[in-house]
C-alpha cells in the first residue's frame, strides 16, 4: 500500500500551499458550473434564434452572457465549450500519461540496450514538428472527435516518457532498491512497491502541466477550424467565432477567451505550486 | 567535441527522413483523391489528370519520385493553384515569415532576458513579483487570445495601429504582429532567464566568488552568466517551434501573406502537395535549429567540450 | 596582536527551533592556529560564514566581529569585498561544488587578481602559475588551463586553497577542508596548509568534526555544541582534561588507533562461513575510443569464519565496494566463486534462494538513501518478514517489528515515521533492524558509520558488537577509517587499486604492518592526541587511475621504499605468519 501512503504524503504537503489550494478551488468551481450550469438555463446550445443575434449580456431572459451571431445563448455555449475543452484535455492527458509512464518506466527499469533504443526513438520523435503533423492529420482524416484525442496524446507522451525514464533510472540506482533486492523482493515487487510510489508525486505534478498543453493544442486546432466541429463547440472554437465579431460584439470574444485564460492560468499556478512543494531544487528538469 | 557534433548531425538525418515519410504517407492515406471536391470529371479526362500527376504509380514509386524532386528543390506542383509549383508558392511566402519571425525572436530575447535578469537580481522585490505574475499570464494566455485582444485594443478602440496588413504600408503595420508573436516568448524567456540566474547566483561556486571579494557585477559577468544562460539556450529549440506555430495564428489574424497563412489555406483547401511541402520545410527549420542549439551547448559547457 | 575578535555572536533563522549560534565569543591572534570542533549542527560553519560575511539574506545576526579592530559584521558589501580575500579567505568543504565548472582554474585565479587590482595580464598569469606550484600541483601550466572536472578531488582542493591564498590574507578559514578526501590525501592537504601558513604567518581557523585533525593542527581549540561555546583552551588542555561533561563525552567517543580491540574472540579452526575464491570484477567502459576494460577487482580470495569480523580497508578506487557487491550478487563478477557454508552461490542475487539471501545482508553508507522514502519505518522493517514468511499475519509482523525496534534502541513510536523525518543515526538503526529481522549470518557494513557523528557512530558500532556477541553474527566491515578497524575487527584485508596488499590480524596490523601502503595509512590517520609527534605525510601524489595502473607493483610510484624491482614485477601474495602480503620487500622491511 505504498502508493497510497505516497499519495497521502502529497496531499498533506498540498495543504501547506495557498497557491495550490486556490487554483484547485477555482478549477473545481469552473468544472462544477460548466457541468451543472446549462441544466439551469432554459436555452439549449443548439437553438439558433436569428431575431436575437449579438445581444449584449443581460439578466433578461436568463442570457447572462448574451448571444452570438446566430442568436444562440452564449452562457450555455460557453459552458458546453468549457465541458468539451476540459474533457478533451483530461482524456488526452490520461492517454499520454499511460503511454508515457509505461514506455518510460520500462525503458528506465530494463535499462541497457533496450533503454538506449527506446530513448533514441523518443529523441527522433521529439524533433518532429508535431503540431504541423497533427494539423496534417486533422485535415487528411476529416476532423473526427476521436482523432483529436489521439493527436493530442501523441504530442504529449514523449515528455512524460523522458521524465519517467529519468526518474526510474535514478531510483533504480538508489540504495533502497539494492536493499530490496538483497531481501529477495521480486522485480515485480520492486516496481510496484518501491519504484511506482516514488514516481507518483512527480507524475501528478507533471499531469498538471500536460493538461494545459492539451488544452492549448485543442484550442489551437479549433481556432484554425480544424478541431471540434459545429454544432459542438470548445473554448478555442468559441474564441475563433468571437474574433470575427470582435468589433461589434466584443463580449463574444472576451467571455470565452477570458474563461480559457483563467483555466490555463490556474493549471499553471497549480503545476508550479506542486512542483515547488515536491521538487524545490528542480531535480526533475 | 567533434565526435559530439558529428553524432548529432548524423542523428538528424534519419529524423528528417522520418518526417518526410510520415507526412508523405499521411497525405497519400487521405480518403479520396485531391480532386474529389471539384465537379465530377469524365473518366478519360480523370485518367489523364491522374497520369499527369503520377497518381497511377505505386506508392513507393511516387515516394521515390518525390524524394528525388526534393533533392533538387522541386516540391511538386500545387494541387490547388495549378499554375504554380509548391516551391514557387513557398518561395513567395517564406521571406516575409522569416522576417517577422526573426524580428519577433529578437524582440523576445532582448526584452525577455533583460526582464528576467533584472527580476533575478531583485529577487522577491515588488518588481520581481510583478514580473513573475505577468510572465505567468503571458505563458497561460494562448496567442490566439492575445493577438485579437491586441487588435481590439490598439487598432479598433485606440486606433493607434493598423489592424490589417494590406490596409496600410510602412513600418507601423509590423508593430502589432511582431509584438503579438513575441509576447508569449517574452514570458517564457523571462521566466527561464530568471530561474537560471537565481539558480546560478545561489550556487556554491558563486558563494566562492563572493568569498573571493568579487562584486555583483563581476560575479554576474564572469561567473553566473554562462550557467544562467544555458537553460535558455536549451529552450531555444522549443522557442522556434513556438514562433512557427504562433506565426500561423498571427498571420491569420492580421491577414499577412506569409508561410503560416499559406499553410492554413492549403490545409483547408486540401492542397496536399503544398501542405506536405510546408510541413517538410518547417521540419527542416526545426531540426536545423535544434542541431545548432545542441552544438552551441556543447561548445559552451566545458564538461562536454573537453571530456 | 589580536587579529579577529568575535563577541556575543548569535545567528538564527526563521522557523528553526533553536538559534544556529548563541552568544559565541572567541579571538584569533596573528599567525595563530585555532580549531573549532563540534558535531554537525553545532554552528561551526555558520560561524565561518558569519566571519566572511557570507550568511544568507534570511539570517538574523547579532553581536560583533572585529577584524584588526574594525567591525565587519553588517559592513557594506563594498568594504567586505576589499577585505575578501585580501584579509580573510575561506576554503570550503566540497571543492567540486565550490569551483566554477565553466571556467578554467587559471581564469578563476586571474579574475581574483584583476578584481582587486593586484595584478593583470601577463603578471597575473605568472602569479597564478606560481601559486599553483606552491600548492603542490604538478605541471602548473596544465592545471592552469584545466577545468575543475578534469582534476581529481585532492587537486581540486589544492586549487581552491590556491585561490584563497593568492591575495595573501591574514586569516584563512578552512571549513572541513579534507572531509571529502581520502585519508592519505587528507594528510597531504593538512600538511600543505601548515606549511603555507608558516611561510607567510597566516592565521588559520580550522573547522572540523574530526578530533584527530584538530589535535594535530591547531594550537588552541574551541568546542561547540548546539550553537554554544562549550569549552575553550589550548588543544593540549582540552584533550588532556576536558572540563565539560559533553566535551568529555565527545573526546571519549573520538576513535583512537591505540584503543583496545573490542571484538570478542572467535573459535579457531571452525569451518569458514563464506569462501570467496578468485573473484574478480570488471566493467566495460565506452569512454573515448573503443572500449576499455576497467578492472575494479583483480582475482583475489578470502574467507570469513562464524562470529568473525573481517575489515576491508581501502581508499577510493580500491575496489572494496565492487568486491562486496559481487559477493552479494548485486554485481556480476567476472571470475571466481562465492561459497556459503560450502555451497557455491549463483552469480546474481535474483537467482539465489530466499534461504540464502536472508543470510547475507548489507547496511549502506547513506542511511536515509537506503530506506524507501515512500514507506514508513514500520513497513520497511516488516517487508522482509512478508517476503520470507508469506504466511505471517499482520499482528505477528507488527510484534516482530516492535521487537526489532527495541533491539536496535529505537522507540516504537518511530514506526509511523518516514525516512526523511529521521536523523542519520536513527535511519541507520532502522536499516540495521531491517537487516537483522531476517537473522542473517553475515552482515556487510559498507562505510556504515562514515556519515555519522562521534557519539552516534560509537553507539552504532557498539550495537553491531552486541549483535555479534548475541547471535554469533559475522561482520564484513568496509571502511577507510582505521579506528573502526581497530575497534571492530579480527582480521583485516587491505586493498589498493583492486588488489590485496595485505591480509593480517587486527593486532598485527597496528603493531607490525608488512606492506608500505598499510604503514602509510596508519601514518596518515590523524591521532586525537595533541602530544604525539607530527610526521610528514607518508605518501605523495595521487592514486593512479584504474584505467591505467602503473607497471609492476601498482603502489610503487607512491611508495617510500620502492626499488627497481618494484616497477617491473608484480608482487605475488605470499603467506606470512599471521596472514598474507604482496610486496617484494616485505621480508626485509620493518614497518612497526
Amino acid at each position: 500500500m505504498s502508493a497510497l501512503t505516497a499519495l497521502q504524503q502529497l496531499i498533506g504537503q498540498v495543504r501547506g500551499s495557498r497557491v495550490v489550494l486556490i487554483s484547485t478551488g477555482i478549477l473545481l468551481a469552473i468544472a462544477v458550473v460548466a457541468l451543472l450550469g446549462p441544466l439551469f438555463s432554459s436555452h439549449s446550445y443548439l437553438a439558433t434564434d436569428l431575431d436575437r443575434r449579438l445581444l449584449a449580456p443581460t439578466l433578461q431572459n436568463g442570457q447572462l452572457f448574451g448571444t452570438d451571431d446566430l442568436g444562440r445563448d452564449l452562457f450555455v455555449r460557453t459552458m458546453m465549450g468549457a465541458q468539451v475543452t476540459l474533457l478533451v484535455a483530461v482524456i488526452a492527458s490520461i492517454v499520454s500519461l499511460v503511454i508515457g509512464v509505461l514506455y518510460g518506466a520500462t525503458a528506465g527499469f530494463i535499462g541497457g540496450k533496450l533503454d538506449a533504443l527506446m530513448m533514441r526513438a523518443v529523441d527522433a520523435l521529439y524533433a518532429l514538428p508535431f503540431i504541423f503533423l497533427v494539423i496534417l492529420l486533422m485535415v487528411v482524416f476529416e476532423r473526427s472527435f476521436f482523432l483529436i484525442f489521439v493527436a493530442i496524446g501523441a504530442i504529449n507522451w514523449l515528455e512524460m516518457a523522458r521524465i519517467v525514464r529519468g526518474q526510474t533510472l535514478s531510483l533504480k540506482e538508489r540504495e533502497f532498491v539494492d536493499a530490496a533486492r538483497l531481501i529477495g523482493v521480486s522485480s515485480f515487487g520492486i516496481i510496484f512497491r518501491h519504484i511506482t510510489p516514488n514516481l507518483l508525486g512527480m507524475v501528478v505534478v507533471y499531469m498538471t502541466l500536460t493538461i494545459p498543453q492539451a488544452i492549448l493544442v485543442e484550442s489551437f486546432l479549433s481556432f484554425l477550424g480544424l478541431g471540434i466541429q459545429e454544432p459542438q463547440t470548445s473554448l478555442g472554437a468559441l474564441v475563433n467565432g468571437g474574433v470575427s465579431q470582435m468589433e461589434q460584439a466584443p463580449w463574444v470574444l472576451l467571455i470565452p477567451a477570458g474563461l480559457l485564460a483563467i483555466v490555463l492560468l490556474c493549471f499553471n499556478f497549480l503545476g508550479d505550486g506542486l512542483r515547488d512543494l515536491t521538487d524545490p531544487r528542480g531535480e526533475m528538469q | 567535441m567533434l565526435r559530439y557534433a558529428s553524432m548529432r548531425i548524423i542523428g538528424a538525418i534519419p529524423t528528417l527522413l522520418l518526417v518526410i515519410v510520415i507526412a508523405f504517407l499521411m497525405v497519400h492515406a487521405a480518403p479520396g483523391g485531391p480532386f474529389d471536391a471539384e465537379r465530377v470529371l469524365p473518366p478519360d479526362i480523370e485518367r489523364n489528370i491522374t497520369h499527369a500527376y503520377h497518381l497511377d504509380e505505386s506508392l513507393p514509386q511516387q515516394f521515390q519520385r518525390y524524394l528525388r524532386g526534393l533533392l533538387h528543390g522541386d516540391l511538386g506542383p500545387s494541387y490547388r493553384y495549378r499554375d504554380y509549383s509548391v516551391s514557387e508558392l513557398i518561395g513567395k511566402a517564406l521571406p516575409l515569415s522569416i522576417w517577422l519571425g526573426s524580428l519577433a525572436m529578437s524582440v523576445a530575447l532582448l526584452l525577455g532576458v533583460a526582464a528576467g535578469l533584472l527580476a533575478a537580481l531583485q529577487k522577491n522585490t515588488f518588481f520581481d513579483r510583478l514580473l513573475t505574475g505577468v510572465a505567468m499570464i503571458g505563458i497561460s494566455v494562448p496567442i490566439f487570445v492575445v493577438a485579437p485582444l491586441l487588435v481590439l485594443a490598439f487598432a479598433v478602440h485606440l486606433n493607434w495601429l493598423p489592424a490589417g496588413w494590406s490596409s496600410s504600408s510602412g513600418l507601423s503595420r509590423y508593430l502589432l504582429p511582431v509584438f503579438a508573436l513575441a509576447l508569449p516568448q517574452i514570458a517564457y524567456i523571462a521566466r527561464i532567464t530568471r530561474g537560471g540566474m537565481i539558480e546560478a547566483m545561489s550556487s556554491d561556486f558563486v558563494r566562492t566568488a563572493r568569498a573571493q571579494g568579487l562584486g555583483t557585477v563581476s560575479i554576474v559577468r564572469y561567473h553566473a552568466l554562462k550557467p544562467a544562460m544555458l537553460p535558455l539556450l536549451s529552450y531555444m529549440g522549443p522557442a522556434i517551434v513556438g514562433i512557427l506555430t504562433g506565426s500561423v495564428v498571427v498571420e491569420q489574424i492580421f491577414g499577412i501573406p506569409g508561410l503560416g497563412r499559406l499553410f492554413v489555406l492549403a490545409a483547408l483547401n486540401r492542397d496536399y502537395t503544398l501542405v506536405l511541402g510546408i510541413v517538410i520545410l518547417y521540419a527542416v527549420l526545426i531540426i536545423l535549429f535544434n542541431l545548432l542549439v545542441d552544438i552551441l551547448y556543447g561548445l559552451l559547457d566545458p564538461r562536454i567540450r573537453k571530456r | 596582536m589580536t587579529l579577529l575578535r568575535v563577541s556575543g555572536l548569535s545567528i538564527s533563522y526563521p522557523g528553526a527551533s533553536r538559534p544556529a549560534v548563541s552568544e559565541l565569543s572567541f579571538t584569533v591572534n596573528d599567525g595563530e592556529s585555532v580549531g573549532i570542533v563540534g558535531e554537525s549542527g553545532s554552528g561551526k560553519t555558520q560561524t565561518a560564514l558569519a566571519v566572511m560575511g557570507l550568511l544568507p539574506a534570511n539570517a538574523s545576526v547579532n553581536g560583533s566581529i572585529r577584524l584588526q579592530g574594525e567591525e565587519i559584521l553588517g559592513a557594506p558589501a563594498a568594504r567586505l569585498n576589499q577585505l575578501r580575500p585580501q584579509k580573510i579567505a575561506i576554503v570550503f568543504q566540497d571543492p567540486k561544488a565550490a569551483l566554477n565548472p565553466y571556467l578554467s582554474v587559471g581564469k578563476q585565479l586571474k579574475r581574483i587578481m584583476i578584481a582587486h587590482g593586484i595584478a593583470s595580464g601577463r603578471d597575473a598569469v605568472q602569479r597564478s602559475l606560481e601559486m599553483l606550484q606552491r600548492v603542490g600541483l604538478p605541471d602548473p601550466e596544465r592545471q592552469y588551463r584545466a577545468y575543475p572536472h578534469q582534476l581529481s578531488g585532492g587537486m581540486r582542493q589544492r586549487a581552491l586553497i590556491a585561490s584563497a591564498l593568492i591575495a595573501e590574507p591574514d586569516l584563512l578559514i578552512a571549513d572541513e577542508p579534507t572531509t571529502a578526501l581520502d585519508v592519505t590525501i587528507q594528510a597531504q592537504i593538512l600538511n600543505l596548509l601548515q606549511e603555507l601558513r608558516h611561510a607567510s604567518n597566516t592565521a588559520l581557523l580550522l573547522i572540523t568534526h574530526d578530533l584527530g585533525v584538530i589535535a594535530g593542527n591547531s594550537e588552541r581549540t574551541l568546542v561547540l555544541d548546539k550553537g554554544c561555546l562549550l569549552e575553550e583552551g589550548t588543544t593540549r588542555q582540552i584533550f588532556a582534561a576536558p572540563g565539560q561533561e559533553r566535551s568529555q563525552a565527545l573526546i571519549a567517543a573520538a576513535p583512537r588507533l591505540d584503543a583496545a580491540a573490542q571484538a570478542a574472540p572467535v573459535t579457531v579452526g571452525a569451518m569458514p562461513l563464506l569462501e570467496v575464491d578468485d573473484i574478480s570484477v570488471s566493467f566495460r567502459e565506452r569512454r573515448g575510443r573503443g572500449r576499455n576494460d576497467l578492472h575494479a577487482v583483480l582475482p583475489l580470495s578470502f574467507n570469513v569464519l562464524p562470529g568473525e569480523t573481517v575489515a576491508i580497508v581501502g581508499e577510493s578506487g580500491s575496489g572494496k565496494t565492487s568486491l562486496v557487491r559481487a559477493v552479494l550478487g548485486l554485481l556480476a563478477k567476472k571470475t571466481g566463486t562465492v561459497g556459503f557454508l560450502g555451497m557455491a552461490l549463483p552469480d546474481i542475487v535474483r537467482k539465489r534462494s530466499n534461504e540464502t539471501r536472508r543470510r547475507l545482508q548489507m547496511v549502506f553508507q547513506d542511511p536515509v538513501a537506503s530506506l524507501d522514502p515512500a514507506m514508513r519505518v514500520g513497513s520497511i522493517i516488516a517487508e522482509p518478514i512478508s517476503v520470507h514468511e508469506p504466511g505471517s499475519k499482520a499482528a505477528q509482523r507488527e510484534q516482530r517489528v516492535d521487537e526489532m525496534l527495541g533491539r536496535v534502541g529505537l522507540e516504537h513510536e518511530l514506526k509511523a515515521r518516514f525516512p526523511h523525518e529521521l536523523s542519520g543515526g536513527q535511519a541507520q538503526r532502522v536499516a540495521i533492524a531491517r537487516a537483522l529481522v531476517m537473522q542473517p549470518k553475515i552482515l556487510i557494513c559498507d562505510e556504515a558509520v562514515a556519515a555519522l557523528d562521534g557519539t552516534v557512530r560509537s553507539d552504532i558500532l557498539q550495537l553491531l558488537l552486541d549483535e555479534q556477541t548475541r547471535s554469533s553474527l559475522s561482520l564484513i566491515i568496509i571502511t577507510h577509517d582505521l579506528t573502526v578497524v581497530r575497534q571492530m575487527s579480527h582480521r583485516v584485508l587491505v586493498m589498493y587499486l583492486g588488489r590485496i596488499c595485505e591480509l593480517t590480524t587486527n593486532d598485527r596490523l597496528f603493531r607490525q604492518p608488512r606492506h608500505p601502503y598499510t604503514r602509510a595509512l596508519l601514518d596518515a590517520m590523524p591521532l586525537p592526541d595533541p602530544t604525539a609527534a607530527r610526521q610528514p605525510p607518508p605518501v605523495s601524489g595521487e592514486a593512479a587511475s584504474i584505467l591505467r595502473p602503473p607497471s609492476g607493483c601498482v603502489f610503487h610510484p607512491r611508495c617510500l621504499h620502492a626499488n627497481d624491482a618494484c616497477s617491473k614485477d608484480t608482487p605475488l601474495l605470499e603467506e606470512t605468519q599471521d596472514g598474507k602480503v604482496a610486496c617484494h620487500r616485505a621480508a626485509e622491511l620493518d614497518l612497526s
